[in-house]
């Protein structure tokens, strides 16, 4: 009873915990999709990786789960012989950062080109945080070389990285990655385009912010010619998108919470919104028989997020 | 003699099944014409094989959006749905320089500068994590004299420009015939998000060489203010026009809320009558004959409903 009531309130976890213990890794693949320029997406298990290369040797966005760290790190070394130098976990969950002390203890250590870390402070907070019945996160893949600023810079292989924290989204310590030169945004989770965006409530996102940082990305994204192109964008997970893409997501969030704020003003309870079904015609395009969130919990996310 | 032209044919002769569709096309509208160029009335879904997802988001679909978001207003029409809506097209052959076979048409059209190239040499499609474009990855066999195309890779856009989805899941088929001056298109899109079966459509082209395709550069200007986190929707259950189709042209509601039971005459047969039958045609009702425009409808809107 209480594991349940424990899974209940720490969703995320128990469910990644579960997914990655259930997954058989050893069937994994990873798939090597080039982005544009020295930029990488690697597709396996978990989040999107975003793997950026040059002469002065490869940054990571995100690890995906302890397991895949050897073959995470086989197709890097395809890319480049250079050493890893720089981790940037998007967010706190396990198919994000689960990877991080595995690929640290890969990519070896020398003192003149150190490995950092790096993450928005609420991650490397819940990260820290002692949670009951959970073993404590590996020490060596903390991120300490968090920030707490709104935004961190970064020149790296000659182009200028920035990090940009977006307040209450997703979570609340999500981290948005874009690369200046290459014109690439990897977005986390902030972003799914073939599925509901997960807003874990419990780690401090809301519906609010989760639009407030798809706009933000829609300001950074400059569609080249026919609104297509031109920066691209790699997601927390599913396929390369660009300009376009995150319109018809966003416009997917903000209707639902149009729907679901009517809903709310009208005296409608929780339970009355979901049977109300305010996703139904979304549905199709964005839950499978194997979605995490379904319908159900992304309506219950709006609602919890716009009655709070 | 009989040497020399058994020569010539062979020379003039496709090596492989081809035909070459290079040169300028302009759209002949007699099919659907008031679908196609004033452009489908709100709420007409009549003759779509759409599922309840798909109605709905049409029904919350306010056209506002082309307008005050950015960026919607530069975006092209997808090439399933290109070869139908308004645009001329020039189509360029593209040769292997040693073999001189077609290894793939380039297509543009005018709205928007629409591009696209047909690949015929064989390629694979991209992976399922690449990006989708507005006009998709297409690839082309021959079956005779006839191209069976194949298109993946699209981006989400709409089966009718009333805001009836199309989803990124979407793929089609198209096959192209040339008869003369002539080109027929048929297209069929599957959908698995939005369609409960595939649409299937048609086009006819006309040879038109003496057709230029200017220029037609688009930037998106943001000129209607607005908060950040608006997109023009109207609610479920709200939205005003859905019965004007119906009442202007004399057509029972349900009909025009579509279906695959809409496609087919038999649906004829157990059709409800109209709430509002119209004795006479009062719109779109001489469009496109003897070169008259289809701009200026001469029936006014049906009163509001309660």
């Amino acid at each position: 009873m209480t594991r349940t009531i424990l899974c209940a309130s720490l969703l995320a976890i128990c469910a990644a915990t579960a997914n990655s213990q259930q997954q058989d890794f050893d069937k994994v693949q990873i798939h090597v999709e080039p982005v544009q320029h020295n930029i990488y997406m690697l597709v396996g298990a978990g989040g999107n990786t975003t793997v950026q290369v040059g002469s002065e040797g490869v940054l990571m966005v995100d690890t995906q789960f302890a397991p895949l760290a050897p073959k995470l790190m086989a197709e890097i070394r395809k890319l480049s012989p250079g050493p890893l130098r720089y981790i940037i976990n998007t967010h706190m969950h396990p198919d994000h950062v689960g990877g991080n002390a595995a690929i640290a203890k890969l990519a070896g250590s020398d003192p003149a080109l150190p490995l950092k870390i790096i993450a928005n402070e609420n991650v490397l907070n819940r990260l820290t945080a002692a949670v009951p019945g959970q073993p404590s996160f590996p020490e060596a893949g903390l991120p300490i070389d968090e920030y707490g600023t709104p935004r961190k810079n970064l020149h790296f292989n000659g182009e200028a990285i920035i990090l940009y924290h977006e307040p209450n989204a997703h979570t609340d310590g999500d981290s948005v990655v874009l690369f200046r030169g290459s014109d690439v945004i990897s977005t986390g989770d902030i972003f799914t385009p073939d599925a509901y965006p997960f807003i874990d409530i419990e780690r401090g996102g809301s519906v609010q912010g989760e639009i407030l940082a798809l706009n933000h990305i829609l300001q950074m994204t400059v569609p080249a010619k026919t609104q297509e192109g031109g920066t691209y964008v790699i997601p927390g997970h599913g396929r390369i998108c660009d300009d376009a893409d995150v319109v018809e997501f966003r416009d997917m969030v903000v209707i639902v919470r149009d729907r679901v704020r009517d809903m709310i003003k009208k005296g409608m309870t929780l339970d009355q919104v979901k049977a109300a079904k305010p996703t139904r015609d979304y549905d199709t395009e964005y839950v499978t028989s194997a979605s995490f969130v379904t319908a159900d919990r992304f309506v219950e996310a709006v609602y919890k997020s716009l009655s709070k | 003699m009989i040497r020399f032209l058994a020569a010539t044919l062979l020379i003039s002769a496709p090596a492989f099944a081809q035909f070459d569709f290079s040169g300028s096309w302009a759209p002949l509208y007699h099919e659907d014409l008031p679908d196609r160029i004033p452009g489908p009335e709100l709420g007409d879904y009549l003759g779509l094989p759409i599922n309840d997802a798909a109605r709905l988001r049409a029904d919350s679909y306010d056209a506002d959006r082309i307008s005050v978001v950015p960026e919607y207003e530069c975006r092209p029409h997808s090439s399933d749905y290109s070869m139908r809506g308004l645009a001329n097209m020039r189509v360029d052959a593209i040769r292997d320089t040693v073999t001189q076979r077609i290894i793939a048409f380039h297509t543009r059209m005018g709205f928007q500068e629409m591009e696209r190239t047909i690949w015929l040499d064989g390629r694979p499609h991209p992976s399922e994590y690449a990006p989708h474009t507005w006009q998709g990855f297409s690839t082309g066999s021959w079956e005779d004299n006839m191209l069976d195309i194949y298109t993946t890779h699209l981006k989400e856009s709409y089966l009718k420009r009333n805001g009836v989805p199309r989803s990124d899941k979407a793929t089609f088929t198209e096959h192209w015939v040339r008869h003369g001056n002539f080109l027929t298109v048929a297209t069929v899109v599957s959908d698995p998000v939005f369609l409960t079966e595939p649409l299937v459509r048609t086009q006819t082209w006309i040879f038109d060489p003496a057709q230029v395709i200017a220029r037609d550069i688009c930037e998106t200007v943001s000129e209607v203010p607005k908060a950040a986190d608006y997109v023009p929707n109207h609610l479920p259950g709200t939205n005003p026009f859905l019965h004007e189709v119906a009442d202007w042209y004399g057509l029972p509601y349900e009909a025009t809320r579509g279906g695959a039971e809409t496609l087919y005459p038999e649906y004829r047969k157990k059709m409800e009558k109209p709430e509002h039958p119209r004795d006479r045609c009062e719109r779109y009702c001489s469009c496109g004959a003897e070169g008259q425009i289809c701009l200026s409808p001469t029936a006014a809107p049906p009163g509001k409903r309660p």
